[in-house]
């Protein structure tokens, strides 16, 4: 009888088992793919690049080498002999580049996104938002091309700087190779990365209560003081989205400082190229300069996901 | 329903400034005309009222004195200054949205500090008055909440305090209780006509619920498709309604369509295309020469019985059609012979057990309907 009992029992620890099983392995079954994608493409390679930056030197044809710190050693430590303050020189120039350019982006994608959220004909709004966002349809690559062929020396620009000064006398606008300098980086990171912002913002203001706007009036405001204290706040999750966003991808970005950059405007992407496919071919520096912009742009990411409206950035 | 008006008040609106006029008002939004010509005075202290059907133009209305809207056509004067094209921040008047439009990234207290702090108060004599103003709306204890931690009803307290503190000339409330639930709306409905007293301030109110307009109003102002039916007290709206309009959305009333057979100062004759003729007293701004008119009568005020009554008047057989027990009414349809039907209201206590094959009389006097203008 208690046999009889416990064998039932057992049979129903069995089933309990069974569905925990199921249970468990069904939401694995859905992960699976997209992890072993992650596992594959985006861990393994990302501990490589670690392992490598750990060997002071690594070179392609190297077999192998001992490990140790002197990577990142030349590149922080002013006692280290192979110190060279040309890298934080470069890393410093691209937070400078990304700052400037993530400035631009709000100062001029604020006002664009503020009118087609609140302003623009409701049944006009989302075409002027696809219209603003076609430039995104063709490659960051033809993109600088194209602002190549607006400043090179025979470029638009120099011609209409030609055409004005021959249009009014006695003024003499001087023409230059406005190519290789850091005003084309700042204009060619503006350029590639102010949809974004607008998209972003864009989403934010949509949401935002027109009701507020009229409150904020009703007790006084004006329209300054509604747009900085009421506009603004309710925004800034959807600010600081677009700003983290247009930062991290101007800092990552080697397209427009290699086309339209010079020698003097040289930036961790490129620094990093040269690295591994350039002339000086020294994996170990590359990979730890690579691990320092992981580091940084993750950085970035956390304070996104702490501060920055996570909807406004599924939206986006 | 309780009258709020306090006698003082009624009586000496006449003699005192008008808060708010507006003159020959219009509004077109596009092709759409949302408030058409009208005229209103609005006197210092009164609790006013706008009071209509959704898309009748009562929220332009208001919206037009906050200034929140620009009107196409007239004038709006507010404490005796012109202030058609003044933007809303320049206009001393507050408003209690209808979405309390609360700003959910400061507290209770700085959502109230705002006005104050805008006109760039001092901080203690600032920190007294948002005080006062929580006191005012039982809201002290909440003081340091943010808008998402509290309920519609405290929300609502928050958005009076936040209009209140400034100590406009005159408060617009759009449909203010228009969100919260019946028990609350009752218990808001008081505490809105204790503030109304205690201050002194002249409330304008838009509304779409003819009771929370009847109740807390000393006069109210009936819209419809843009225009303004009728102004006046509660009890002359509901008791003298000057248009069929106004008849039929303030409480329940019948309407009897006719023409006008005969007619002198005190009576009215009609006589409706079923046959029936109607007996009734005219409304007071009739005109003497009218062909058709319609004859409201309240259900309250139609007799019901098996004998017909003594007394001269309208009287007509019919029977019971359907009845529905209201608690303390009967809600009776009574299929008139001549093939109308009536809305009539019996108390319960007279216990209706009529079938609907005997037959009955419903009756009523002259004086107890209006002919009103068709």
């Amino acid at each position: 009888m208690s046999a009889s009992l416990s064998k039932s029992r057992l049979q129903g620890l069995g089933t309990t088992i069974r569905h925990r099983c199921q249970q468990l392995l069904g939401p694995l079954a859905l992960l699976g793919p997209a992890g072993i994608w992650l596992l594959l493409f985006l861990v393994l390679p990302t501990l490589l690049i670690l392992d490598i930056s750990l060997v002071p030197d690594l070179r392609p044809e190297d077999v192998g080498g001992a490990y140790g710190l002197g990577n990142y050693s030349r590149v922080f430590n002013p006692f280290d002999p192979r110190f060279d303050s040309v890298y934080l020189q470069v890393i410093w120039r691209s937070v400078y580049y990304a700052t400037v350019s993530t400035i631009a982006c709000l100062v001029l994608g604020f006002p664009v996104a503020y009118w087609l959220a609140i302003m623009a004909p409701r049944r006009w709004r989302n075409f002027l938002v696809v219209a603003f966002i076609l430039p995104l349809w063709t490659s960051s690559l033809l993109r600088s091309y194209a602002w190549i062929s607006i400043l090179r020396p025979t470029g638009l620009l120099n011609t209409f700087i030609t055409w004005l000064s021959d249009l009014i006398p006695g003024v003499d606008l001087p023409t230059q190779n406005w190519l290789y300098s850091s005003a084309a980086v700042f204009v060619g990171l503006t350029y590639n990365f102010l949809p974004y912002m607008v998209l972003i913002l864009y989403a934010s203001l949509e949401k935002l209560d027109i009701s507020l706007l009229e409150a904020a009036a009703d007790l006084g405001a004006n329209p300054r003081q509604t747009f900085w204290k009421v506009t603004v706040p309710q925004t800034l999750p959807g600010i600081a989205a677009g700003c983290l966003l247009v930062f991290i991808t101007s800092m990552g970005d080697f397209v427009v400082p290699t086309l339209l950059g010079g020698a003097s405007s040289m930036t961790i992407s490129r620094l990093i190229y040269n690295q591994f496919l350039g002339i000086t071919r020294n994996w170990g520096l590359g990979s730890a300069l690579s691990m320092i912009l992981i580091l940084a742009v993750s950085l970035a990411i956390a304070l996104l996901l702490k501060y920055g409206d996570r909807d406004s950035v599924k939206e986006a | 329903m309780s009258q709020t008006v306090s006698p003082a008040i009624s009586q000496s609106a006449d003699r005192r400034v008008a808060d708010v006029e507006l003159c020959q008002v219009s509004k077109s939004f596009g092709e759409d005309t949302a408030v058409n010509t009208i005229d209103l005075t609005i006197q210092e202290g009164e609790f006013f009222s706008i009071l209509g059907p959704s898309g009748c133009g009562k929220t332009t209305t208001l919206r037009l004195i906050a200034g929140f809207e620009q009107p196409t056509t007239g004038k709006i004067i507010i404490q005796g200054q012109e202030m058609s094209r003044t933007p809303a921040h320049r206009r001393s008047v507050n408003t209690v949205f209808q979405s309390y439009a609360l700003f959910n990234h400061m507290t209770v207290k700085d959502n109230i500090a705002f006005g104050l702090r805008i006109k760039g108060m001092g901080r203690s004599p600032m920190q007294q008055r948002v005080a006062d103003a929580l006191r005012l709306v039982k809201m002290e204890a909440f003081s340091n909440r943010y808008p998402a931690q509290l309920s519609g009803g405290q929300k609502q307290r928050v958005a009076l305090a936040r209009a209140l503190v400034n100590r406009p000339a005159v408060m617009l409330l759009d449909e203010p209780l228009g969100a919260l639930d019946l028990k609350l709306r009752k218990e808001m409905q008081v505490e809105l006509s204790n503030l109304h007293q205690q201050l002194g301030i002249t409330f304008v109110m838009v509304t779409h619920d003819q009771e929370e307009a009847l109740s807390l109003s000393d006069r109210i102002a009936v819209m419809n498709d843009g225009n303004i039916e009728q102004i006046g007290s509660p009890k002359e709206i509901y008791d003298h309604p000057t248009t069929p309009f106004v008849a039929d959305f303030i409480g329940d009333t019948n309407l009897l369509k006719g023409v006008v057979a005969f007619a002198d100062h005190h009576l009215l004759k009609i006589q409706t295309p079923e046959g029936t003729t109607v007996l009734a007293q005219p409304s007071a701004n009739m005109p003497a020469d009218l062909k058709t008119a319609v004859v409201s009568v309240r259900p309250e005020k139609i007799h019901l019985s098996q004998e017909p009554p003594p007394d001269e008047g309208n009287c007509y057989s019919g029977y019971v059609k359907h009845v529905m027990y209201l608690g303390t009414h009967l809600h009776c349809v009574v299929q008139l012979q001549t093939g109308e039907c009536l809305t009539v209201m019996q108390p319960s206590r007279t216990g209706l057990s009529w079938a609907s094959t005997t037959p009955i009389y419903a009756s009523w006097l002259p004086t107890d309907c209006l002919a009103l203008a068709a």
